[in-house]
């Protein structure tokens, strides 16, 4: 063991070597999307209908509480949402609301989905979930027949649904093992045909590229800002793309 | 480096492989000469590899494991291979001693396994409490909130010594710990009525996939890896060894069962296609996928047996006992790995825990990172081939010590541990 320490040590100082070269071909943080992560082939109808036939576009996100940041809620992603979907479609009235279900399971959310549907009819949900579960380590099956659940309510309610599964979190990957949540969050996407925006997989891009540092150890609030900003432009681009926003604004101008 | 590691391997494999009595010769699939298989050392080696690249974060090289390639992954093939060489191992020794014997070595065995978890368990305390105290992205509040559980060390330590609490990638020794306490029961069924017991696994199995049997954990969920699921593979490993493998040589013979696997293999890969590859995302039919998905690790989906099975069937075929790679001093790393599976297991872990935090602590851009992260692999792998060699040369000398003492060897050291 202390033969594989030292060994290690000394392939951190060889690696350091090649730090000096690397950085100097590092660009700064563009945080792009790759084209297949930033749109779906599944459709919202409700949506693409709402803005061709009313102008206004209700968004309803419930979310844990990786769905906003703690002292600087203006910051999160679901206002940067707003703000970039007003900057996209300026003849469009655009209301983002968030419903936080701080540690709730996807079985206890999607419980409530009818109950909070009644108060407000947003025309689009953008779901958040899976960390709670992944956190427990809920059975996938019992996580997977709650999202169907869920999906099932707010569909029957009337509304499209986004998915958004869990935030990519590698100094966590030890105690949280999120494939099985993943991967059930995309069946029952593929069987309900809703789009799934996959924030796990954006934002392991953003790590991997060097666009942010997700393994800092203590990065402060700025980086936090910059990530829930670049996820709020990817997620309306996403919902823009999906719902082919771009030629029903333009079928409107013909 | 080589040379010495043959010069040491030689007399320990010839000291340790007890001649095979003349019943037994035949159980082993194209019965062996030397009496070790050596191609479970070499598959079971790779294993550990694998489940070592595999557990370090992404990477290229995860590329190179092959879950990227089909449904199964590398802890199939460790499972099987265990079953296999424990029931090869104990299934003699209880011939030889007795149920008793063979049952008493067995638990001390189980012991070992469960020592080496609670010691894993420590490094794990360790590497968590110190990302708890030092670590403080606000992006992370929550997912940061599961390590609540260091407020309670108390009950966890607890839970983690009933096996119940477990992290993650650290699922692989309680269920070998489970499936090894049912070993004396196996073998006893198995030396009677070797496909009867095989049976009542797949009905095990089946029930377990109706029913839903699992065992809880703690705080809440299940085992990870069900081992009322699992108990199939490592069952089909014992039958194969006590002459399971010989009756199905016909069908392993034949060109339809190659055709079958081969076509088998190739769908599957395929199928990962479109998962790795977003442009492909969209290339399987929707009846397909909703019949196929999720391919639950957990319970080993039938699709991930299958896949093994297929994955064995053209492997035997291909590569003979008989190939004289298996002797070359290139493949020495991974056999000698395959052969001190649970201590190079066990510093596998490790090892994924260290890199882990070298990786985390290590600033840098992302062509940094890219190096590091190789330079960490290959560190790795390089170290537990340095281990596995430094293990073998001691059990040769202590194997060498007890000879001349006139005590036998032990079940251990004849046939691989674990």
């Amino acid at each position: 063991m202390r033969s594989s320490s030292g060994a290690i040590l000394g392939l951190t100082l060889l690696a350091g070597f090649t730090m000096a070269a690397a950085c100097a071909e590092e660009a700064p943080p563009a945080c792009q999307v790759p084209a297949s992560l930033q749109s779906s082939d599944s459709p919202l109808p409700r949506v693409t209908q709402a803005v061709k036939d009313a102008h206004a576009l209700n968004i309803l996100v419930a979310g844990s509480r990786s769905s906003t940041i703690p002292s600087a809620e203006s910051n999160a992603y679901p206002a940067r949402l707003q703000a970039y979907l007003k900057e996209g479609l300026p003849s469009v009235t655009v209301n983002v609301s968030v419903e936080l279900q701080i540690k709730k399971t996807a079985a206890e959310v999607a419980a409530g989905f009818a109950r909070l549907l009644e108060n407000k009819k947003p025309t689009l949900v953008i779901w958040q979930t899976g960390t709670v579960d992944a956190m427990r380590s809920v059975d996938p099956d019992e996580f997977r027949a709650a999202i169907d659940q869920g999906v099932a309510a707010l569909q029957k309610a009337g509304t499209d649904v986004i998915l958004m599964n869990l935030q990519y979190s590698p100094r966590t990957e030890s105690v949280i093992s999120p494939p099985p949540y993943l991967d059930n969050l995309r069946v029952v996407a593929q069987q309900y045909d809703v789009p799934l925006f996959d924030r796990f997989a954006i934002m392991q891009q953003w790590n991997d590229s060097g666009d942010f540092d997700l393994f800092s150890a203590s990065p402060g609030l700025n980086l936090v800002k910059r990530v829930h900003d670049c996820r709020g432009r990817a997620l309306s681009k996403f919902v823009i793309d999906t719902a082919h926003l771009d030629t029903a604004k333009q079928n409107r101008q013909n | 480096m080589t040379s010495v590691a043959d010069r040491i391997a030689g007399p320990a494999l010839a000291g340790g492989a007890v001649p095979l009595p003349i019943g037994l010769a035949p159980t082993v699939s194209s019965a062996p000469v030397s009496g070790r298989e050596l191609r479970l050392d070499l598959f079971r080696g790779l294993a550990l590899w694998l489940i070592y690249i595999d557990h370090l974060p992404t990477s290229l090289l995860t590329w190179l494991t092959i879950r990227n390639y089909g449904f199964s992954d590398a802890t199939e093939i460790f499972i099987f291979i265990s079953g296999y060489t424990a029931s090869f191992v104990y299934g003699r020794a209880m011939r030889d001693a007795g149920f008793v014997v063979a049952t008493a070595r067995i638990l001390r065995r189980v012991w070992q396994i469960y020592v080496a978890h609670v010691f894993l368990f420590t490094i794990f305390l360790a590497e968590i409490s110190y990302v708890a105290t030092s670590f403080e992205n606000p992006l992370y509040t929550e997912e940061m909130g599961i390590l609540d559980f260091l407020k309670q060390p108390d009950i966890t330590i607890v839970q983690a010594l009933l096996l119940r609490f477990r992290p993650v990638n650290m699922d692989v020794l309680p269920l070998y710990i489970v499936l090894m306490l049912f070993l004396p029961l196996i073998l006893l069924l198995m030396q009677r009525r070797a496909d009867i017991t095989l049976a009542l696994s797949v009905l095990l199995y089946a029930v377990t996939l109706q029913y839903d049997l699992h065992l809880s954990a703690y705080p809440n969920g299940v085992w990870a890896f069900n081992p009322f699921a699992w108990q199939l593979l490592f069952v089909f490993g014992a039958w194969c060894a006590q002459g399971g493998a010989k009756r199905m040589s016909r069908i392993l013979s034949s060109r339809i069962t190659l055709w079958i696997a081969l076509g088998y293999l190739l769908a599957a890969f395929y199928v990962t296609l479109t998962w790795n590859i977003a442009a492909m995302n969209s290339w399987l039919p929707r009846w397909l996928e909703q019949w196929m998905y999720p391919i639950n690790k957990t319970d080993l989906d039938v699709l991930r047996f299958v896949h093994f099975l297929a994955l064995a069937a053209v492997t035997v075929r291909f590569l003979r006992q008989d190939w004289p790679g298996l002797k070359s001093p290139w493949l020495r790393p991974l056999i000698l790995c395959g052969q001190h599976s649970l201590e190079i297991f066990c510093i596998g872990v490790f090892l994924a825990f260290a890199g882990h935090f070298v990786l985390a602590e290590a600033a840098g851009g992302a062509v940094f990172h890219v190096v590091l992260h190789a330079l960490v692999s290959a560190a790795g792998i390089l170290i537990m081939s340095g281990a596995a060699w430094l293990i073998s040369w001691y059990k040769h000398s202590a194997d060498k010590s007890a000879r001349t003492k006139g005590t036998i060897g032990n079940a251990d050291l004849a046939g691989g541990s674990l």
